[in-house]
C-alpha cells in the first residue's frame, strides 16, 4: 500500500500537535554499549518470497536473500565485489574452455550428508533440465551440452501465440563430470574468461540429495550449507516471516556475526520504517520513497549509502524511423545531452544515485569512465540543440510528441518528468511521460516492439562482471535486449572479451564494445544506484555489498 | 423461523454466483501479463513462463477460466496460488486474523459505544453529553490512514504502549493498537445512534408509564429504554462486522497485519485472479451471515418482530 506525501504530512502535523499536547519528545534513553552480543536475532525487513526456496529457482531479491544465508557456493563475493573461494580449493584453466575445480574435502550440508563433486554436478543438471522449470536454468548455457537439456518444441495456440513445451534431447549436460569425489571437469561450449565470475551466484549453489527427490516439498524446508539454517521445520510462516538461525558448524569466509536472522514481511516500506523507529524492526534496505530526503536525519549515524550494481537506461527504439539513419544516430546524441543528470540525481533522487559514466556502474571491475564517447553523457544544451539541428537537416523530425514509457508504481514519474522537460527545452520537441500501472505491461509492449518512444529500463548485476552489464542486455537476440538491438561488431567483441586469457584481457575487450554502444546508443545510460540503508538502536555495525544485498551475516549487534 | 433461515440461506446462491462473477471478471480485465509481472526485468526461459500460463488456465477464454474456478470450488480445491502457496491454507491463515481483529474492533465500538451512548443521551445538552459529541464528530472527519499514522507514531514509537507492527503470530494483545483505530470511526457512529435513540424512547410512552408504575430508574433504563434503543444499534453493528472484516486494508496495512486485507492487496497488485474470488466469497458469506445473524437479533429484541406467517 503507498499513501501519499500529503496523507503523510497530515499525519505528521497531527503528531505533532498530539506530541506538544502531551508533552512527550522523541528519543529514548540508555547509554550506548558498544558490547556485542553474537547471540543477539536481527530482525530484517523482507517480504515473502515468490517460489519454493530453492538456489536455481529464487530469481527475486526476497528469496534470493535467504537462499544466499542458506547456502555456500564454489565461491562466494566479498563486500567489494571480488570472488573469493568458499567451497572450492581451486579452480584452474588453460584456454578458458576447460576447467577443473577441486572441491574442500569434509564439507557437508547441515542434514550430514557430504558435499562431493557428484553433489555440484547432480545440482546443476537438475537446474538446467528443461522440464524441471527453474527460473535460473539459463545460467548454465555456456556449458557444452546445456542445448540438449534446454531444449524446447514451440507451437502454435489457436489464436496464433507460440508456446514453449520442454522437450530436453538429454538427461545431463555433457560438458559436466565429477572426476572423482573432489574433482569437477567443466567443458564449456566455447572458451570464457569471466566464467568462473558467476560461480558464487545461487544458481550455482549445491542442493543435497533430498531437493532433487522432491524440490517443492524441500522448498518449504531448505536444507543447506550455508553460514545460517532454517531455524525449524516450518521455520517460514508465509506472509509473516522466515526465521534463520546461525548454522555453527559452518566454516567458510562468511561466518555469521550474530545468532541469526528474522526476516519479517511486510507489503509496504511504511511500516517497516515506522517500526525501526520504534526499534521493533533492526535493518530495512528498502526506504519508503517519501523517507529519500530524510532518512539520513531520521537515523543519524545509523544509516548508510553505498553504490551498487545496478543502473539505469533510457532505451530508444531502433524500429522508430526518427532515430534511424545518420539523423538518428545525431538525435540520439542529442537527447543524451540534453538530459542533465548530475542536477536530477541531486535534487529527485536526494544523492541516492549518481549520474552514469559508462554503461556499466564503477563497483564493477574493469569500469572505466574514459571509454570514447562517453563525453555524450555530459550535459550541454547548447550541442544538443545543434546536434538536433543537423539532424533536422538530414532528415525532417516527424513532429510527433516524444513518449518516454515507464511504470509509475516505483516513483518514476518525476524524473521522467524532468527528463522529458530537459528534452522540451533544450530540443524544442514536445516530450511526456507514457504511464504503465505495472512494470509488467510496459514490458510486454517492449518484447513486441510496440512502444512508440523511449523506455527506462534498469539492470541489477547478477554477478559482479563487465560481462553481465554488455552481453545480456545488447547482444544480437540476447535475453534481456527487447529493443532488439543489434551490431556484429559489438557481438564480435564480447565473443573476443569471452575467450581472452585473463580478466584484464577480457575487460579491454569489453571496453572496446562499449565504445560501439557510445557510438550507436541504442539507449542513454542516466545514473547508477546507491543503496540507502539504515538500522536501529540494537545495531552496532551493518553494511551492503556489491549488489545493494545487505552482508547479514556481518551485522554486529548488541 | 427454521423456513425463514432456509429461505435465507437459499438467497445466498444467487448473492455468491454474481459477486464471484463480478469480481472475477474484474481481476481477468486488470491489464498486464499476471506471469509476466512475477519477474523484473530478468524474464525466465520463455518455456516456464508458458507453463505458468498453462497452469493457471491463463491462456483459455474468461468464462472458461471462471468455470474451471467454480468446478475447483465446489470440489473443494481452490489450486495454488502464485507464490505456489495453496489458497485454502492462505485463508485458513488470514482469516483467523483479521477476525480477531474484527471482533476485537467490534467490542470496543459495541462497548464503548453504547456505554458513552447511553450516558450521554441520559444526560442530554450536559457537558459531558456536548464535549461526547464533539468528540465523536472529530473521530469522524479524520481518516482512518491519518488516525493511524498518528496512533502508530505516538503509542507505538514515542510513548511505545504497544508495538508500532503487528507482524507474524499476532495475539490478542498486538491486536489492540489497530483494533483501537480500526473501531474509532464506527465507535462514533454507533455513540450517536445509541444517543439519539435513548433521547427519543425516553419520552416514549412505555417508559413513562413505567416510571409512573414505580419501577426503579435502573430497571426503567435497562429494560425499557435500553433494549428498544438497541434495534437501530445492532443493526448497524452486523452490517458492520462484514466491513470491518473486508474494510480492514488501509489499517492492515498501516499496522502490517499479516490478515485479509494485506493479502487481498497483495493478489489485486499481482492480478491473481484465484486468491482474489476466493477471499471476496468468504467476505460474501461473513457479510450474508453477519445480515442474517442481526434480523435473528431482531426477533429476540422486539418480540413483535416475527418471521413466519
Amino acid at each position: 500500500m503507498r499513501f501519499t506525501r500529503t496523507s503523510k504530512a497530515l499525519g505528521i502535523m497531527a503528531i505533532a500537535a498530539a506530541l506538544a499536547l502531551s508533552g512527550c519528545g522523541a528519543g529514548g534513553g540508555g547509554e550506548a554499549t558498544a558490547s556485542v552480543d553474537p547471540a543477539k536475532i536481527i530482525k530484517a525487513y523482507s517480504n515473502e518470497p515468490q517460489n519454493p526456496l530453492l538456489p536455481a529457482n529464487t530469481n527475486e531479491v526476497f528469496g534470493g536473500r535467504v537462499v544466499e544465508l542458506l547456502f555456500e557456493g564454489l565461491r562466494t563475493y566479498d563486500a567489494d565485489g571480488k570472488p573469493v573461494n568458499a567451497l572450492a580449493e581451486s579452480i584452474e584453466t588453460d584456454d578458458a574452455q576447460t576447467w577443473t575445480i577441486k572441491i574442500k574435502d569434509d564439507a557437508k550440508f547441515t542434514n550430514g550428508e557430504a558435499i562431493t563433486a557428484k553433489t555440484f554436478v547432480d545440482s546443476w543438471n537438475f537446474a538446467a533440465l528443461s522440464t524441471n522449470l527453474q527460473n535460473n536454468g539459463y545460467f548454465f548455457e555456456s556449458i557444452d551440452g546445456y542445448a540438449d537439456v534446454s531444449a524446447v518444441t514451440t507451437t502454435t495456440d489457436a489464436e496464433g501465440k507460440s508456446i514453449d513445451t520442454p522437450a530436453p534431447t538429454a538427461e545431463t549436460m555433457s560438458g559436466l563430470k565429477a572426476v572423482d569425489d573432489s574433482t569437477i571437469e567443466v567443458k564449456l561450449a566455447q572458451p570464457e574468461a569471466d566464467w568462473s565470475l558467476r560461480l558464487g551466484y545461487s544458481a550455482f549453489f549445491p542442493l543435497p540429495s533430498a531437493a532433487l527427490a522432491d524440490p517443492k516439498a524441500y522448498g518449504e524446508n531448505p536444507v543447506g550449507n550455508g553460514p545460517y539454517k532454517m531455524a525449524k521445520e516450518g521455520a517460514w510462516q508465509h506472509d509473516s516471516q522466515i526465521e534463520l538461525v546461525k548454522n555453527e558448524d559452518y566454516s567458510g569466509p562468511r561466518e555469521a556475526k550474530n545468532g541469526g536472522v528474522t526476516f519479517r514481511f511486510y507489503t509496504d516500506p511504511q511500516p517497516a520504517y515506522t517500526d525501526l523507529q520504534g526499534d521493533n524492526l533492526d535493518i530495512t534496505d528498502v526506504l519508503p520513497s517519501n523517507a529519500l530526503a530524510t532518512y539520513t536525519s531520521d537515523f543519524p549515524e545509523r544509516n548508510s549509502t553505498k553504490p551498487i550494481a545496478t543502473n539505469s537506461t533510457l532505451n530508444i527504439p531502433g524500429y522508430n524511423p526518427n532515430f534511424q539513419g545518420e539523423a538518428g544516430k545525431l538525435r540520439r546524441q542529442a537527447l543524451s545531452h540534453a538530459i542533465n543528470r548530475e542536477e536530477i540525481a541531486k535534487v529527485i533522487f536526494s544523492g541516492t544515485r549518481t549520474p552514469a559514466k559508462a554503461f556499466a556502474p564503477p563497483v564493477i571491475e574493469g569500469f572505466t569512465e574514459d571509454v570514447p564517447g562517453a563525453d555524450v553523457l555530459t550535459f550541454d544544451a547548447a550541442k544538443a540543440k545543434e546536434l538536433w539541428e543537423q539532424a533536422e537537416a538530414i532528415q525532417p523530425y516527424d513532429g510527433s510528441v516524444l513518449q518516454i514509457a515507464s511504470n509509475t508504481d516505483g516513483g518514476n514519474k518525476e524524473w521522467i518528468e524532468a527528463v522529458a522537460n530537459g528534452f522540451k527545452n533544450n530540443l524544442g520537441i514536445e516530450s511526456e511521460i507514457q504511464p504503465f500501472a505495472k512494470f509488467a505491461e510496459m514490458l510486454n509492449l517492449r518484447k513486441s516492439q510496440s512502444l512508440p518512444g523511449l523506455a527506462r529500463a534498469g539492470w541489477q548485476g547478477d554477478y559482479p562482471s563487465l560481462y553481465n552489464f554488455l552481453g545480456p542486455l545488447w547482444a544480437t537476440g540476447a535475453s534481456s535486449n527487447y529493443e532488439k538491438y543489434s551490431n556484429p561488431e559489438f557481438d564480435a567483441l564480447l565473443k573476443e572479451g569471452l575467450g581472452a586469457k585473463t580478466p584484464e584481457e577480457a575487460n579491454t575487450k569489453f571496453n572496446e564494445a562499449q565504445a560501439i554502444l557510445f557510438e550507436d546508443l541504442p539507449g542513454l545510460p542516466l545514473w547508477d544506484q546507491a543503496r540507502p540503508i539504515v538500522w536501529s538502536n540494537n545495531v552496532v555495525k551493518a553494511e551492503t555489498g556489491w549488489n545493494g544485498g545487505v552482508l547479514y551475516y556481518n551485522i554486529e549487534a548488541k | 423461523m427454521v423456513s425463514y433461515i432456509l429461505r435465507r440461506l437459499l438467497q445466498v446462491i444467487p448473492v455468491f454466483l454474481g459477486t464471484t462473477l463480478l469480481v472475477y471478471y474484474m481481476v481477468f480485465a486488470l491489464p498486464g501479463d499476471p506471469i509476466a509481472a512475477l519477474f523484473g526485468d530478468r524474464q525466465p526461459p520463455q518455456a516456464v513462463i508458458d507453463a505458468l500460463r498453462e497452469q493457471y488456465h491463463l491462456n483459455e477464454p474468461f468464462w472458461v477460466q471462471y468455470g474451471l474456478f467454480l468446478k475447483n470450488l465446489f470440489t473443494f480445491n481452490l489450486g495454488v496460488d502464485f507464490t505456489q502457496q495453496p489458497i485454502a491454507a492462505t485463508l485458513g491463515r488470514v482469516f483467523p486474523v483479521t477476525a480477531m481483529l474484527a471482533i476485537e474492533a467490534l467490542i470496543i465500538q459495541a462497548v464503548f459505544g453504547v456505554l458513552f451512548g447511553v450516558f450521554a443521551g441520559l444526560r442530554k445538552g450536559k457537558l459531558f453529553d456536548s464535549t461526547v459529541l464533539v468528540v465523536s464528530l472529530v473521530v469522524i472527519a479524520v481518516p482512518t490512514f491519518v488516525l493511524g499514522f498518528v496512533f502508530q507514531l505516538v503509542f507505538g514509537v514515542h510513548l511505545a504502549w504497544a508495538k508500532p507492527t503487528v507482524g507474524a503470530n499476532a495475539g490478542w494483545t498486538d491486536l489492540i493498537l489497530p483494533a483501537v483505530v480500526l473501531g474509532l470511526v464506527s465507535f462514533a457512529y454507533v455513540l450517536r445512534l445509541t444517543r439519539a435513540s435513548v433521547i427519543e424512547n425516553m419520552n416514549a410512552d412505555y417508559v413513562r408509564t413505567a416510571t409512573a408504575k414505580g419501577l426503579s430508574r435502573p430497571r426503567v433504563v435497562l429494560t425499557h429504554i435500553l433494549r428498544n434503543s438497541m434495534i437501530p444499534v445492532v443493526t448497524y453493528l452486523g452490517a458492520n462486522l462484514g466491513g470491518l472484516m473486508g474494510g480492514a486494508i488501509v489499517t492492515e496495512g498501516i499496522f502490517n497485519v499479516p490478515g485479509v486485507g494485506n493479502k487481498l492487496y497483495q493478489a489485486v497488485l499481482r492480478g491473481e485472479g484465484p486468491t482474489v474470488v476466493a477471499i471476496v466469497s468468504v467476505l460474501v458469506l461473513v457479510f450474508v451471515l453477519a445480515n442474517l445473524l442481526v434480523d435473528l437479533l431482531y426477533a429476540w429484541l422486539d418480540p413483535r418482530i416475527r418471521y413466519d406467517h
